[in-house]
């Protein structure tokens, strides 16, 4: 009996993932949103926030006199207000999942990746930040992200949001067939 | 609202959007690329849920005066090709903002060296904002609509409209999903 159990037991152990629902998830944001307007008037978003943190960042390269001068984060400097703690609570929570799921690990080069455009750790760090340019550019652009428009936005369907979320999921499948073709 | 609840109120909030976001898979980069190359529809299944149990409620609190609504400026041209860029954005970094911050805290290095490369953009943006808001912000603006007002299509059959169109499609994806399994 126990010759065969302990194994299996083992095999449990290091398969366990405790995944929830995509739908469950959705309910908890969904009800998330709705704190996030009754109780603090503020729709959940990311990066608004993240270009009043960015203004520090661009100290060192453009200059303090620069950036105070600067019409865009004139229109938004830096304070530590809802939107910023909020960012901070984001991998708060993700840390504390992932190490309760038992999911945390060290990720340097994501499997789908790997798959088509091979290990090398470089080339996957320069699409990323690359990537990252581009995707928080076309944010500020938008004037928000899949988090502001798309959920805060969306859910309000606002005309903006509803614009947003076509746009962008037309162009990531285009993308990715394209940077995923055979 | 005390200095304190003004700092944990949304640190909480954020852990709570955080851990969810974890719990719901969203902060892998292989189920966000996957959502893309419709592989996966993990990602359509979380907003599309948290979008019609959202948008209901908030229409509830907008109705009985609890809250108001924050609609963001309808700049057609500059949404459409923030949107564009955002897509290519996404498809190559493989994450969303929100959801790149969520990974770095569970072991995601390449978000990391992007969640970087998302500083620079915000860097460029600032830059760049005089020339854009000259030639790009200001062209084709609608202001702060909603669908309901432009259709003159009443809230509560948007909501109806996307409840039933959103479990039909994912009636369907669940059921090939499951023959595929």
């Amino acid at each position: 009996m126990t010759t065969i159990a302990e194994p299996m037991v083992h095999a449990a152990r290091r398969t366990r993932r405790i995944d929830w629902s995509p739908y469950v998830v959705g309910v908890g944001i969904g009800m998330l949103s709705w704190l996030a307007f009754a109780v603090f008037g503020d729709p959940l978003g990311v990066t608004t926030a993240y270009s009043r943190i960015a203004s520090l960042f661009a100290i060192p390269v453009v200059g303090a006199d620069a950036v105070a001068a600067n019409s865009y984060w004139k229109s938004m400097p830096l304070k530590w207000d809802y939107g910023v703690w909020f960012l901070v609570g984001i991998p708060a929570g993700a840390f504390l999942s992932a190490v309760l799921s038992g999911t945390w690990r060290l990720e340097l080069v994501p499997e789908v990746w790997r798959e088509r455009f091979g290990p090398s750790v470089a080339k996957r760090f320069i699409a990323a930040f690359l990537g990252g340019v581009v995707i928080m550019y076309g944010a500020r652009l938008a004037g928000g992200c899949t988090s502001g428009h798309g959920i805060s936005g969306g859910l309000q369907l606002a005309l903006s949001s509803w614009l947003f979320l076509g746009v962008l999921f037309a162009t990531g499948i285009g993308v990715s067939a394209v940077l995923f073709r055979k | 609202m005390s200095i304190l609840m003004s700092i944990l109120g949304p640190v909480a909030m954020g852990a709570a959007f955080g851990f969810l976001l974890q719990r719901g898979r969203v902060t892998s980069c292989n189920v966000i690329e996957n959502q893309f190359r419709l592989r996966d529809f993990t990602v359509l299944k979380v907003m599309g849920t948290a979008i019609v149990v959202g948008g209901l409620g908030v229409l509830l609190l907008v109705d009985t005066g609890n809250t108001k609504y924050y609609v963001k400026d309808a700049n057609m041209l500059a949404v459409a090709l923030g949107g564009a860029l955002f897509g290519i954005g996404m498809a190559v970094y493989g994450y969303c903002p929100g959801t790149a911050l969520g990974a770095i805290a569970t072991g995601s290095v390449h978000a990391l060296v992007g969640a970087f490369g998302m500083v620079a953009g915000a860097i460029l943006y600032a830059l760049t904002f005089d020339w854009l808001k000259a030639h790009v912000l200001n062209v084709w603006t609608l202001g702060k609509v909603r669908l309901p007002d432009i259709t003159g299509v009443p809230d509560i059959v948007w909501f109806a409209a996307l409840a039933v169109g959103a479990a039909a499609f994912f009636w369907w994806i669940e059921s090939s999903e499951a023959e595929r399994a």
